[in-house]
């Protein structure tokens, strides 16, 4: 007695699911939601007018880019490398007063970072990149671990108990709330000069 | 002739028949983590490079504005165009663009709304400026300048 098979052919069935793989594996996009964070000043208009406060020439590091790209650092042309950048802002944060043309303490410094309007986002991202290392590496080493460590932790320094520790050791956060060294990274409004 | 036969009579085929299972699991796998695109990206994106990357955990408080040369040249010009959403907008227009990001959010977490500027290499520093003060204005200033990691080094 022969006997119908009521089976469904399944070879194809791995051709099919490799269509499928195959365009989900197109499609997919890897959600690279990475940056450099920033956190911007208060609207203009809601400054008090005569905010201008006087800071001392020596407490400022000044890192300026023209719109050929060019860098001037403490008014000095820059032709040395990003790692150098930012050995030497970590010289000023940390010179607490040593050198009478440097910092008086990390508290009172302020890198100041002024581009033009013809500045590409590039160079603006790579001076960013090196001076935000400055910061981080100070802090890595307070908190004694690695740099990629405390960026995690700083993204989320209240995620749990441990980073939060991390966070206010790197930092040096005093018992008035005041934090011993403070990312004081400045960036300006940009010039209009052009070249 | 018996002298050369061979002794052997292991099968010499790879087992197929889970294949299918393993090729199924991938597919589970690409199908969950994967997510659909919703904006067409209209302007050029080449990603600056940097080392300080940072991430936030809460992707749904990110924000996107794209800015760069619009892909079609002839059609809206040369010079980098902000996009939000869908639709290019100029620097005014980002207040509003931000309160009805603003107003897609649970109002507790409102004010830590973060915005993620793409921006490509070549976009000029005015552009992005004057998009900035303007996210000072909407009380949006949590900024991440995107960027993938520098590679080399």
């Amino acid at each position: 007695m022969a006997r119908s098979t009521p089976e469904i052919p399944n070879a194809s069935m791995a051709d099919i699911a490799f269509l499928l793989l195959t365009f989900f594996l197109m499609t997919t996009t890897v959600a690279s939601d990475k940056g450099l964070l920033v956190q911007l000043p208060p609207p203009p208009e809601a400054l008090p007018p005569d905010t201008d406060v006087e800071i001392p020439e020596r407490n400022l590091f000044k890192v300026q880019v023209n719109s050929f790209d060019k860098l001037l650092v403490e008014g000095e042309p820059w032709t040395a490398s990003t790692r150098e950048l930012t050995d030497k802002c970590k010289a000023f944060i940390l010179n607490n007063g040593q050198d009478k043309a440097s910092s008086d303490n990390p508290q009172k410094a302020i890198v100041s970072f002024k581009t033009d309007r013809g500045t590409s986002h590039k160079v603006f991202v790579d001076v960013l990149d090196a001076l935000t290392a400055a910061y981080y590496e100070i802090y890595a080493q307070r908190a004694e671990v690695s740099v990629d460590r405390w960026r995690e932790i700083s993204s989320e320094p209240n995620a749990d108990e441990v980073s939060k520790q991390l966070y206010d050791k790197g930092r040096g956060v005093l018992p008035n709330g005041a934090v011993e060294i403070p990312k004081n990274i400045s960036i300006a409004e940009p010039t209009k000069i052009g070249g | 002739m018996s002298k050369f036969k061979k002794k052997t009579n292991a099968k010499q085929e790879i087992p197929t028949s889970s294949m299918p299972d393993v090729v199924f699991m991938l597919l589970f796998f690409f199908m969950v983590t994967t997510k659909m695109r919703e904006t067409n990206i209209n302007v050029e994106q080449h990603m600056p490079q940097a080392v300080q990357l940072q991430t936030l955990a809460k992707k749904s408080l990110i924000s996107y504005l794209y800015i760069g040369t619009p892909k079609k040249i002839d059609q809206f010009g040369k010079e980098p165009k902000i996009q939000a959403n869908d639709v290019f907008i100029e620097p005014k227009g980002v207040i509003q663009w931000v309160n009805s990001e603003k107003a897609k959010l649970d109002e507790v977490d409102r004010d830590a709304i973060t915005i993620s500027l793409k921006v490509d290499t070549e976009a000029k520093r005015g552009l992005i400026a004057d998009v900035e003060t303007e996210l000072r204005r909407a009380n949006a200033r949590k900024l991440l300048y995107s960027a993938n990691k520098k590679i080399d080094r």
